[in-house]
């Protein structure tokens, strides 16, 4: 039970930060991704600010522990190999993101703002992953 | 300063802080398109916490309006745009493992060189479908 309260917790402040930083008005992402254009440096901030949480806490507190804080062993991804399938994966997501000024998150986010733009985004995107798993087996 | 960039940085560090939290407490990397594929799975005792980590981010606007954070009203294109995206974005963060959130923040946040390499590759190749629009 803790744990499924704990990872509640966890979405709705990533949730919130995805909210409160811009993240989730797609206008604003495609400003900030139209570096040869009109270029709104705004969303810059928003992985500056993520990595200053992110990048101490996890070297002074979970790299040594190797440990979740109820003792539990921390699930790391160990592949450390820049492959073919990186690269071409990377450059689709993102032209998908590039197309729409929406990626996974801000999506989910965004469902309760009843938009059918974003129902359909979030639908064709389970599509996409769930033919993937598929054909990738 | 603008009240924007404000905003975006506390923004960043509350995306920084969940992200760190499901590490600490669940020892999971926060990778959206990761934790929706593994609950496409369906529900077990291994899922339940992919679906309420997707519960808390779907309440989240219901929090956040009450300090006058509201979603977007509009979106920039149409819906047969956004059923292609939606697709790519699917099949692209399958086969690349990752999205903007685990490898960009969490990734880049373990100094992971796969994750600074994805990273790179779908910004630039986000910035380059921006400008290839731009002229149509």
């Amino acid at each position: 039970m803790k744990y499924i309260i704990s990872a509640a917790v966890s979405g709705l402040i990533l949730g919130l930060g995805l909210v409160v930083s811009g993240m989730v008005d797609p206008v604003k992402v495609i400003g900030f991704l139209d570096l040869f254009g009109n270029w709104d440096p705004t969303l810059a901030f928003v992985m500056g600010g993520g990595l200053c949480v992110y990048l101490p806490i996890y070297h002074l507190v979970v790299k040594p522990r190797g440990k979740t804080l109820f003792d539990e062993p921390c699930q790391l991804p160990n592949n450390s190999i820049i492959d073919i399938k990186l690269i071409i994966g990377s450059v689709l997501f993102g032209l998908g993101w590039g197309l729409s000024g929406i990626c996974p998150g801000p999506a989910l986010v965004n469902l309760s703002g009843g938009q059918t733009g974003i129902l359909a985004f979030v639908l064709s995107m389970l599509l996409g992953m769930i033919l993937t798993n598929r054909f990738s087996k | 300063m603008n009240n924007l960039y404000v905003e975006a940085f506390v923004g960043g560090m509350l995306i920084g802080l969940g992200a760190i939290l499901l590490m600490l407490l669940n020892g999971r990397i926060a990778g959206i398109s990761g934790i929706v594929n593994g609950a496409l799975s369906g529900f077990s005792v291994q899922t339940f916490w992919r679906w309420a980590f997707i519960l808390g981010l779907v309440v989240a606007p219901f929090v956040a309006s009450i300090t006058g954070f509201t979603l977007p009203t509009s979106l920039p294109v149409d819906t047969a745009t956004l059923v292609i995206a939606g697709l790519i974005v699917g099949v692209g963060t399958q086969i690349g493992s990752g999205c903007t959130s685990g490898h960009g923040i969490c990734g880049i946040g373990r100094l992971s060189k796969r994750s600074i390499v994805a990273t790179m590759i779908f910004m630039g190749s986000a910035i380059t479908t921006v400008a290839i629009t731009n002229l149509f």
